[in-house]
């Protein structure tokens, strides 16, 4: 039989193991590995599931705090403590490579993945966000791909039943070949009520659960582990196929069956499917499998054993039940119409023994397929690339300004980056489970009721990659900053942070050094911000042959803790005749902005300015502000700069402003750039003395800047126009601009 | 007086729907799981939103063959108070309960957002004490709720004061721009010839609590409850 042939190095070589491997897998066993053994370490030394080119950088990252119930690594995904006896539970994951070939099917399982990660730990997911990028919006592809992506977040998502809050959506040519889908979920559970990804107890049954098995998705982690090539198209049976349905009934099914009390360990089949649930799980509890094969349910007749133990079909669980509890367990899945088939046993082997028809077709010791244990680590070699330095040479003096700033202003609120993602968002159901107070009072984070508390989660997601490709070590940790601001404006607490590192080949030194760079960024900010790492996900090879790397792109999702709902702070203008004040400072600082990039198109420059102990005390300003009720409203400074923030403020109720700029301050700076560590706050009259009180006991600078309007716009006595015109443009031509043929 | 709300195995706003009955209305609510046939005693029952199995063949069409169904619409043909709220109305609709079809939107794409719709008549259980004036900002979130009926059935349904909601401007201005989804003269809710069987697009349950700063959908819940504690 295949599956039992002994193998060779140009075997090992076509699965993408590297020839040292291949010696060690060869070493590990003490002979020759079959097909079907070497297929298994393939997968699990795959960068998807070993982290083997990260994990020696992962490990710097700060991972304690008080809060933290699971840490990074742990389980499947961080879990922190948010007070009321209630733990959340969060993780944020790529689903890059499947949604570049198949975007509908691949956005979709991404979504479905991210879920089961949630709940495989009992706890019930109660909001998703998602982090998206693609190319160019002019080409046809960029739009098949964004129509796809969405239509699959959506379809999956709304159909599971679990809010979309938040996310964002980027679009630059970095990423036409190679699209980014990051899909983020966090979910509640009990204090004390979780389960873990483990095994043991000798002779206890192991139960494949929820839709069968079938040839889907076999190689998806390695598939994850190289670059996108002509060929990739090949790879298609490497895309999974995603059915929602099966996933609510899943989640059902899964959090019942953890009420009875007879789960003994449970893990999603997620990348590499049932051999890395049963690797993992086998070596954190210490135990060995016996799994015979043939009793797992599939879709297609005569599927080998390799593609059995491969298959990423989606929507299965593998649950490790204590040994007499087995008819609790399968009534529960009775009900709710799923599959529930014990494949195997705990054995005190530390081995997974895999059985197809009274074969032994594979005998592998567990420890040694996973990250801990016996899965290769390697330093890669990394070099700072040539562009960096030329980056710094660039001089606001050499660019013009222009004579025409409104005509700046209306590009930029059309601009795809700037623009409303009303196209995008409406898609998605945003208000089941009647819980997101962001609806209706639109905020920099997302917040989600926890019902029956006095408490809320924030949530956001955050990157600017272009920040991260001009300086990826000050970009990752505006990235963290960026999150913590979004959080702070309203009115939480930052408390953790997942993450998603989506960068290029590791072995291209260049590549390496972006990596490097942005976690030792992201180590710095986490650490000031004291959020820790729970967890994440790492896509390497998002890169095509002839485009080279996407942007560095180190995807943020942070999670924030309101004590009292009461303290929200929405984005909005309340009232004409309100103050309006910029927390931070102004700067002569163009680098790297939208508007740099776009309406100059310079696209060599530094990151923006960023001061990582200002930015933490504005924050903390911000936080004082909020507690007195000396502000109405909170919004930073972001993308498109002062003049995209303070429109964003006003559009929601139809308001304007009347503002006047800084003399030293060249004006488009002062209107567009992204300087970093600012945030436009209002301020009712009644409130101006408190405010300012308040304010001057801070180092932190603060500057007038004008009133709110009834509606018109107005800087330095010039008009801009009428916010209608500007809040046309800005909620319609995405949708134009993706709907155009 | 108690309440029943259908959970099917894909419903989604099953929870939702007793969050507002049960902790914000304070009413007795029971959950009917599609596999019994037993409604409990049950005076007024919800079919909520979700999909109900999937619905990958037509939203709706699986659902209305579950058991409880059959007791169900034994229920409502002898008079019995249903509401069906998105996916409910939409198998409302395949049970034949109420006149119409929800085709896809127009745009052929899901839509969720807030939406205004104004009460037809106050002549119905759901909308007795709803100014017929006012347009209520109610959240819709649906791929199918394209209302449309033939031109027979659609006099039938204005002589018998059978439509329940059309879809608004903010104002209250019934207009092409504000029907979102492409419905028949902008219809978001209508109700059986016999008046106690109403299925409306829009969700008031998602509407109705303070803490998320919008309810206008409690017009509707209170207009429930007045006439079934009268």
């Amino acid at each position: 039989m295949e599956q039992t042939q002994l193998t060779t190095l140009e075997t090992a070589k076509e699965l993408g193991l590297l020839p040292e491997e291949y010696q060690k897998i060869n070493e590990i066993l003490g002979r020759v590995p079959n097909f079907t053994e070497l297929s298994i370490f393939s997968v699990m030394w795959s960068e998807h599931c070993s982290y083997k080119n990260s994990i020696v950088w992962l490990k710097t990252l700060p991972k304690d705090g008080p809060r933290m119930l699971a840490k990074a690594g742990e389980e499947n995904a961080g879990l922190v403590d948010i007070g009321d006896g209630i733990a959340c539970c969060f993780k944020i994951e790529s689903h890059n490579h499947p949604s570049a070939l198949e975007p509908y099917q691949g956005a979709a399982t991404g979504v479905g993945g991210i879920n089961r990660d949630i709940f495989t730990m009992g706890a019930r997911p109660i909001a998703q966000l998602n982090s998206l990028r693609f190319g160019d919006l002019a080409l046809d592809r960029t739009k098949w791909l964004i129509k796809g992506v969405v239509k699959g977040i959506g379809d999956y998502g709304n159909a599971f039943g679990i809010p979309t809050v938040g996310g964002e959506v980027f679009f630059d040519e970095c990423y036409n070949i190679n699209p980014l889908v990051n899909a983020m979920s966090a979910g509640i559970v009990n204090v004390g009520e979780t389960v873990s990804a483990t095994s043991y107890g000798v002779g206890n049954p192991v139960y494949i659960v929820g839709s069968a098995t079938g040839k889907d998705g076999i190689h998806g982690a390695a598939f994850a582990s190289k670059d996108i090539t002509e060929d990739s198209v090949n790879d298609l049976p490497a895309v999974q196929v995603g059915d929602p349905f099966q996933e609510k009934l899943l989640l059902e099914a899964t959090l019942e069956v953890i009420k009875t009390g007879a789960v003994v360990g449970m893990q999603d089949m997620g990348a590499a499917g049932i051999i890395c649930s049963n690797s993992e799980m086998s070596a954190k509890g210490e135990h060995g499998m016996v799994i015979y094969l043939d009793k797992v349910p599939t879709r297609q007749e005569n599927m080998k054993p390799y593609e059995i133990l491969l298959s990423e079909s989606q929507e299965r669980m593998l649950i490790v039940v204590t040994k007499g509890r087995e008819k609790e367990v399968e009534a529960v899945f009775d009900k709710w119409d799923l599959n529930c088939a014990i494949i195997g046993e705990v054995t005190d082997t530390k081995r997974l023994h895999y059985y197809m028809n009274n074969e032994l077709v594979a005998d592998v010791p567990a420890d040694d397929l996973v990250l801990g244990g016996g899965a290769p680590v390697y330093h890669r070699a990394y070099k700072e690339p040539a562009y960096f330095q030329e980056n710094k040479k660039f001089n606001i003096d050499q660019v013009a300004e222009p004579t025409d700033l409104v005509a700046v202003s209306e590009f930029l609120i059309k601009h795809p980056n700037i623009a409303s993602k009303r196209w995008v968002i409406g898609q998605y159901d945003s208000m089941v489970g009647v819980a997101n107070m962001s609806t209706n009072q639109p905020a920099d984070a997302a917040i989600v009721n926890i019902k029956g508390t006095d408490k809320a989660i924030a949530l956001t997601v955050d990157c600017n990659a272009r920040y991260v490709h001009a300086d990826p070590e000050i970009g990752c940790a505006i990235a963290v900053a960026e999150a913590a601001r979004n959080i702070t404006c309203a009115g939480a607490e930052p408390v953790a942070i997942t993450n998603c590192l989506n960068f290029g080949n590791p072995y291209i030194p260049e590549v390496y050094w972006q990596f490097v760079s942005a976690i030792k960024g992201m180590s710095s900010a986490c650490t000031k911000f004291e959020t820790p790492v729970t967890g994440g996900n790492v896509s390497f090879y998002n890169q095509s042959s002839d485009e080279g790397p996407v942007f560095p792109t180190p995807t943020i999702g942070m999670l924030g803790i309101l004590d009292t709902k009461a303290s929200m702070m929405t984005l909005d203008f309340k009232n004409v005749g309100d103050a309006i004040y910029l927390i931070g400072e102004s700067k002569n600082d163009i680098a790297c902005s939208e508007y740099l990039y776009s309406y100059h198109k310079i696209k060599s420059s530094p990151a923006p300015f960023f001061d990582l102990d200002k930015e933490y005390d504005t924050h903390q300003l911000i936080k004082q502000l909020i507690e007195s009720h000396a502000i109405v409203s909170a919004h930073d400074v972001a993308d498109g700069g002062l003049f995209i923030t303070l429109m964003e403020s006003a559009m929601s109720r139809n308001l304007g402003f009347e503002i006047e700029s800084e003399e030293d301050i060249r004006k488009d700076a002062f209107l567009f750039g992204e300087a970093q560590g600012r945030i436009v706050v209002s301020v009712p009259e009644a409130k101006q003395a408190e405010f300012i009180e308040i304010a001057a006991t801070s180092a932190i600078e603060y500057t007038l800047l004008g009133t709110v309007t009834a509606g018109d716009i107005l800087i330095d006595e010039q008009s801009f126009g009428h916010v209608s015109k500007y809040k046309s443009s800005f909620e319609t031509s995405l949708e134009k601009t993706i709907e155009s043929n | 007086m108690k309440y029943g709300v259908v959970v099917f195995p894909g419903s989604n706003c099953d929870q939702d729907m007793i969050y507002v009955l049960e902790h914000i209305l304070g009413q007795q609510v029971v959950k009917l799981w599609h596999k019994d046939t037993d409604l409990q005693g049950c005076d007024f029952i919800v079919l909520p939103g979700g999909f109900s199995f999937g619905d990958y063949l037509r939203s709706g069409a699986i659902a209305r063959f579950s058991p409880i169904m059959t007791s169900v619409i034994d229920f409502a043909n002898k008079g019995g108070y249903l509401l069906g709220v998105c996916n409910g109305f939409q198998i409302l609709t395949e049970a034949g309960l109420v006149p119409g079809a929800l085709l896809h939107n127009t745009s052929r794409k899901f839509i969720c957002k807030n939406v205004h719709i104004k009460a037809a008549t106050q002549n119905s259980l759901i909308t007795n004490s709803i100014d017929l004036t006012r347009a209520l900002k109610i959240p819709i979130a649906h791929g199918e709720g394209n209302y449309f009926t033939d031109a027979d059935t659609l006099k039938l349904l204005q002589d018998k004061d059978q439509i329940l909601f059309h879809y608004c401007d903010e104002n209250g201005n019934i207009t092409p721009e504000s029907n979102a989804n492409g419905s028949l003269q902008n219809i978001a809710g209508v109700c059986n010839a016999g008046r106690n069987v109403f299925g409306m697009m829009p969700h008031p349950e998602r509407a109705a609590d303070l803490e998320l700063n919008n309810t206008d959908g409690l017009q509707i819940f209170e207009s429930i409850l007045t006439l079934m504690h009268s």
